[in-house]
């Protein structure tokens, strides 16, 4: 089971309502390459893993991807506090105020419902973990872009938090992948 | 929220982190004896100031995780998406 706490992973720190700094960050909440669906994807594939190592790391990530999952969240919930329909409108968000008022529903940025399309559990280890390896340089790639379209140091500083883990959980991928390889000529020797 | 509480929120999530970041390499490196024992001296610091933050701003997590006095503060405000730093 899971054990929730009652606190953020990483501040949020929004100083300015932006209602389309809202919208892109959706790419990072319901988009392919988002949180949701990193969190999804290791923790559908961890029961089929065949080591420990891999097993665990899945379970650990995945848990951490959920805490992200909820801090962008929050981003989205607080830039868009407050917002009257027309401002809605005029920014660009008035076919999402007319879908989910000021609901955080997981959607991308161009208000495309999330999917379980968006990610594979092929039951093969080695597939399951390229895959997440491309998925952590593209969510990395994603925050790059997402950093560029604003100028509020709180949400650029919390973006920038949310890259880093990208980069760490690629590094630990690779190290799962090199095991779970290793594991696989082990058994083929034997 | 007050700016202690917020200071000491602060001091649990980097911590914690510290703890998350300790637990990933661990995943992939349990035979290392060093990173275990940062993660021990981190475990021990982390759990005083859970356990210090809970007695006087209430539960960080429910479940049983910790035993709550007097009344129930779980629901309480703020929640974390509400929280102003
Ligand atoms: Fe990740």
């Amino acid at each position: 089971m899971w054990l929730y706490e009652k606190k953020l992973q990483y501040p949020v720190r929004v100083y300015n309502r932006d209602l389309r700094m809202a919208k892109f960050l959706m790419a990072q909440y319901g988009g392919p390459d988002s949180e949701l669906s990193a969190a999804v994807r290791y923790l559908t594939q961890r029961y089929t893993m065949p080591t420990n190592k891999a097993k665990g790391l899945l379970t650990d990530i995945g848990t951490e991807e959920l805490a992200h999952w909820e801090i962008i969240g929050t981003m989205i919930y607080r830039l868009l506090q407050g917002a009257t329909p027309e401002q809605l409108r005029r920014e660009g968000l008035g076919s999402y105020f007319a879908l989910h008022d000021q609901a955080v529903y997981p959607a991308d940025a161009n208000g495309v419902p999330w999917t379980a399309a968006y990610i594979q559990a092929t039951g093969d280890p080695v597939a399951d973990l390229h895959e997440n390896l491309a998925a952590e340089q593209k969510a990395r790639a994603t925050y790059e872009r997402l950093i560029r379209l604003t100028d509020d140091p709180g949400v650029k500083d919390t973006l920038r938090f949310l890259r880093e883990r990208e980069v760490v959980h690629f590094q630990r991928f690779g190290e799962a992948l090199n095991d779970v390889q290793e594991e696989m000529a082990r058994k083929k020797i034997f | 929220m007050d700016p202690k509480q917020a200071q000491m929120l602060r001091e649990i999530q980097a911590l914690e982190f510290v703890a998350v970041e300790l637990t990933l390499y661990l995943d992939t490196h349990p035979g290392e004896q060093e990173p275990l024992n940062d993660y021990n001296t981190v475990a021990e610091r982390l759990n005083q100031l859970k356990a210090h933050y809970e007695r006087t701003y209430g539960p960080l997590a429910a479940y049983g995780s910790s035993p709550v006095e007097h009344r129930w503060r779980w629901i309480e405000e703020p929640w974390p998406w509400e929280v102003q730093y």
